[in-house]
């Protein structure tokens, strides 16, 4: 795929000439020190694209600290950013060109299996004449390092042609970069320079001008000195498009949903989406409560949405184990609430700011008692966007908690969908103050459903205590042991009775073959794009991904007959057989394998690892490959 | 006739006229000679007295023994996880400027495992009548050391007498930031506890109430003799203060002056421990409240809000 990317950038073909290489796609990284603006220059190269009509998907290479010790090799920040001629999905395999500030960045992203043989690297040079002879050793050292691995390491005075137009380089640096980028990939030059408008549109007009003339500067210098120059055709776009982030998606889907309030605590890597709805909201009628804990955050929105308002409390991982006892209470007292958690790595602090679908478990099962609700897991941006409408309905329909899984990778990745059409059925109705009808209890559990309806206070007539103790019909404590079986029962119908309504999940290739892959989360765009390579082969390989984990679609032993293989891939944990002590009785499974084992009784193989990195496509074709051999 | 119009004459009426009955629920399953039933008592009475609508006042709590109070109210009510009555309430009040709010919690639930909402929930100030059931025992679990116990306060966890001083709530509420409100009474002299919820009910922002309340079952000699000696109340008196019919005042062996606005002398008053303070040591009616701004944007309609959702997208359009 970026194969065709590479043979373009051979040096030994393009040296000397101006002509256009058309490629059908490029994946471009940018990495710096922490405050370099690299993601502002990644982000806006993603937009001045996706607005040329390219399909785009960028992703934040983010460290864990603020502001790591400069030109550390774990320190790298920076940004991918992945476009081309058709839809693009996901953040790809190998860079195939690399801009880097300085060259020790590099090392942590080589490590990461980034890059290989035949990445262009553009480098800063100033770091070759540094006053610290031990700087111009380490740098002398990488670069040879970077060229005996087959890397095209290309030298450019950043700083030099920078401090031509500005004091200090450090701040402006980014945005000759994009220059040079934008010359690179022939991106239009109006549009970037209306980017910078939109980038620095609360700065004064000197800041706007000089950034555009280091963004001509950087174009300038390329078209100079450089000798790669790609053209990527844009798609035939019909639709309205937005591009956003998944956060942003998950803000505006609150928005959509009619949510009135979204109670949280910062934790990264969710925050984001409460520092675009702290700056919309309001806008919408709705209120962010920052509250003094994770605990008090979801209490709160547990306390809103029992007195009617619809009520969000987003979080991540070590959010949901605080939050676990509220979870729990709303299950029990049957506490309409969404609860999303754009999960990190875990367990405990774990990897902050890095990927990982390792919630799903406790998202479905983590309370103590038994404690069923709904789980569902948006796979892509504009379903993070969606999903969140959806569950604020399940959540009213069924009262009940609805999760909503989100990961960092979707968080952080930015992708152009279909603009939505706002439809006033997604907002929430104002609450029902009418009066309460009479003979009807607080929990008058339907026989065949286990559903009911909520009084709301202000409900004359509907007076009740909700209570986390086990209780009958009309809210009272239960001192009779039939009624914790009996309203037990109720709550866990509620979600058959929702299961009938969904359909089964769509087949990515044929219905069937030797091996489906069943996927969830963001790692859609990865596993779809890898079987479509693994088919390409010939191998007989199709893929289904899941929304619903709780309670799962329908007809998925079925499906699963089908195929003579079945294994998930997810970004967990699992055991690897032939490890030391790892047999097949002590082996733990991948979550969503596990989930499918227990609730189909097929048995079904899993990949899992915790790099803590999005799934490349690359790497779903070598798993399917293995899988087949 | 007489020139008088038809009506001039009649007393106006309310629509629907609440008795105490409206304002309770099943019988209180508290100990015999528990302080909670007067103070429920007292509750029913204020909410009467007040005519709030049952449907328009919500009671929300902890866990504990104080925390089955909601159960016996004939209104919402809201009886949750331990420690977390403030957040709930809050939660409640925040986009339902609307409705009644009182909490009720014991020293466990508010000093101990809930002091972090503690804090904040005063900090926020949103108007409700936090009622703390300070019995300094654990009662539900069956008498355990609590945050209040004084210290050598023999109980299961601590068979040789406790270890740690105990906190002091009013000394403590005091110390918060933004705090508006803060009055003491005890479970055992119903008109100064009716009348000091009553004035926390008039109060513009969190009213926190500490009340004394007897344990017969498993401390008894911890207010016992209290209880029954007029000596140990000592009447906090001002013209802001809480406000008693005279005649009962005139009851009180012990008194003191004390100016509710003067959080300095609040705080003295607080550590007075040679009987035991009782009506309103501090005051502020002046004080930032969060309910206020929870429901600034309230009642926005549906075709405004998808407008706006509309040009907010704009922003992302390409």
């Amino acid at each position: 795929m970026d194969k065709h990317t590479l043979d373009v950038l051979d040096s030994s073909k393009g040296h000397g000439t101006k002509q256009r290489n058309k490629i059908d796609q490029a994946i471009v990284e940018i990495v710096s020190d922490s405050g370099e603006g690299a993601q502002k220059c990644g982000q806006s190269l993603g937009q001045i694209s996706a607005k040329m009509g390219n399909g785009v998907w960028t992703v934040e290479i983010i460290p864990a600290e603020i502001q790591p010790p400069a030109r550390s090799r774990e320190g790298a920040s920076g940004i991918r950013v992945r476009f081309g001629a058709k839809k693009i999905t996901n953040m790809g395999d190998h860079a195939g060109l690399v801009v880097a500030l300085n060259e020790q960045v590099l090392y942590g992203r080589l490590r990461q299996n980034a890059y290989k043989e035949g990445t262009v690297l553009l480098i800063e040079n100033k770091w070759a004449t540094d006053e610290n002879p031990e700087i111009r050793r380490q740098y002398a050292e990488a670069l040879t390092e970077f060229r005996s691995e087959g890397f095209d390491v290309r030298e450019i005075p950043m700083e030099t042609e920078c401090l031509k137009l500005v004091m200090d380089a450090r701040k402006g640096k980014n945005m000759w970069v994009l220059g040079l980028l934008c010359y690179i990939y022939d991106r239009d030059m109006e549009l970037a320079e209306k980017q910078i408008h939109l980038t620095f549109r609360k700065k004064s007009q000197l800041v706007i001008d000089v950034n555009i003339n280091l963004l001509r500067a950087g174009y300038q210098w390329a078209e100079d000195h450089l000798d790669v120059h790609y053209e990527i055709p844009p798609m035939k776009v019909t639709d309205d498009q937005v591009v956003m982030n998944g956060n942003e998606a998950l803000s505006l889907g609150i928005m959509a949903a009619g949510i009135e309030l979204c109670s949280m605590y910062p934790i990264t890597p969710a925050t984001s989406a409460s520092h675009h709805l702290a700056e919309h909201f309001e806008k919408v009628g709705g209120v962010v409560h920052q509250a003094e804990d994770e605990i008090a955050a979801i209490g709160f929105a547990v306390g809103a949405s029992y007195a009617g308002k619809t009520a969000v409390t987003i979080t991540s991982g070590p959010g949901i184990a605080l939050k676990t006892e509220f979870i729990g209470l709303a299950v029990m007292a049957e506490v309409p609430l969404v609860i999303i958690d754009v999960q990190r790595g875990g367990p405990s602090t774990g990897l902050p700011t890095k990927v990982e679908q390792s919630d799903l478990t406790a998202a479905i099962m983590g309370q103590t008692g038994d404690v069923p609700k709904i789980v569902i897991a948006a796979a892509t941006i504009e379903e993070c966007f969606h999903f969140v409408i959806l569950a604020r309905k399940l959540a009213e329909a069924f009262r009940t908690p609805v999760f909503l899984l989100s990961d960092a990778n979707l968080a952080t990745g930015v992708q152009p969908f279909k603009r939505p059409q706002i439809n006033r059925d997604w907002f929430s109705l104002p609450i029902d103050q009418s009066a309460w009808k009479e003979g009807i209890r607080a929990f008058d559990w339907s026989p065949e459903t286990g559903i009911s309806k909520r009084p709301i206070p202000g409900q004359r007539g509907g007076m009740y205590t909700l209570t986390g103790l086990a209780h009958d019909e009309n809210s009272k404590v239960a001192y009779d042991p039939e009624i914790n079986q009996r309203s037990s029962e109720a709550r866990s119908r509620k979600f058959a009775a929702f299961q009938k309504t969904l359909k089964p999940p769509t087949i990515h290739g044929d219905p069937e073959g030797d091996l489906l892959i069943v996927g969830w989360g963001s790692t859609l765009g990865a596993i779809d794009e890898g079987v479509e390579m693994a088919r390409d082969q010939g191998l007989k390989v199709s893929s289904i991904h899941l929304r619903f984990l709780f309670p799962f679609e329908p007809g998925l032993a079925d499906l699963f007959a089908r195929f003579k293989k079945v294994m998930t891939i997810e970004i967990n944990y699992s055991d690897t057989l032939g490890d030391p002590m790892i047999t097949p009785e002590n082996r733990r499974y991948s979550q969503l394998a596990w989930q499918l084992r227990a609730r189909t009784l097929v048995d079904i193989e899993c990949a899992g690892n915790v790099y803590g990195q999005p799934l490349g496509p690359g790497q779903v074709l070598e798993i399917i490959k293995k899988q087949l051999a | 006739m007489f020139g008088l119009k038809a009506d001039a004459c009649s007393i106006p009426m309310p629509e629907v006229y609440y008795g105490l009955d409206d304002y309770a629920k099943s019988t209180a399953r508290w100990c015999p000679g528990c302080g909670g039933h007067s103070i429920l008592a007292a509750v029913h009475k204020v909410c009467k007295d007040k005519q709030y609508p049952p449907e328009k006042t919500v009671c929300v709590s902890g866990i504990g023994c104080s925390s089955r109070f909601p159960h016996y109210m004939g209104t919402y009510g809201f009886h949750g996880l331990h420690g977390r009555a403030f957040p709930v309430a809050c939660g409640v009040k925040f986009r339902r400027p609307d409705l009644h709010l009182f909490v009720i919690t014991g020293d466990g639930d508010c000093c101990s495992i809930g002091a972090g909402h503690w804090v904040h929930a005063i900090r926020y100030n949103m108007k409700m009548v936090v009622l703390l059931f300070d019995n300094g025992i654990y009662g539900l679990t069956k008498k355990q050391t609590s945050p209040t116990s004084a210290l050598g306060t023999h109980s299961n966890t601590h068979p040789h007498g406790s270890v740690v001083p105990p906190i002091n709530p009013l000394q403590t509420t005091l110390g918060f930031s933004n705090v508006s409100f803060v009055a003491q009474t005890t479970d055992w002299h119903p008109a100064h506890l009716q009348a000091t919820i009553w004035k926390a009910a008039d109060h513009p922002g969190l009213a926190f109430v500490r009340i004394v309340q007897r344990c017969p079952m498993f401390m008894k000699d911890l207010y016992g003799d209290m209880s029954a000696d007029p000596n140990s109340l000592i009447l906090l008196n001002h013209e802001k203060g809480i406000d008693l019919d005279p005649a009962i005042a005139k009851s009180f062996k012990r008194n003191l002056d004390h100016d509710p606005s003067d959080l300095g002398a609040a705080r003295e008053v607080a550590e007075i421990h040679d009987g035991i303070p009782v009506g309103l040591l501090y005051q502020n009616t002046e004080n930032m409240r969060y309910d206020d701004y929870g429901a600034h944007n309230l009642g926005m309609s549906i075709d405004d809000k998808s407008k706006a959702l509309d040009a907010l997208l704009d922003r992302y359009a390409i």
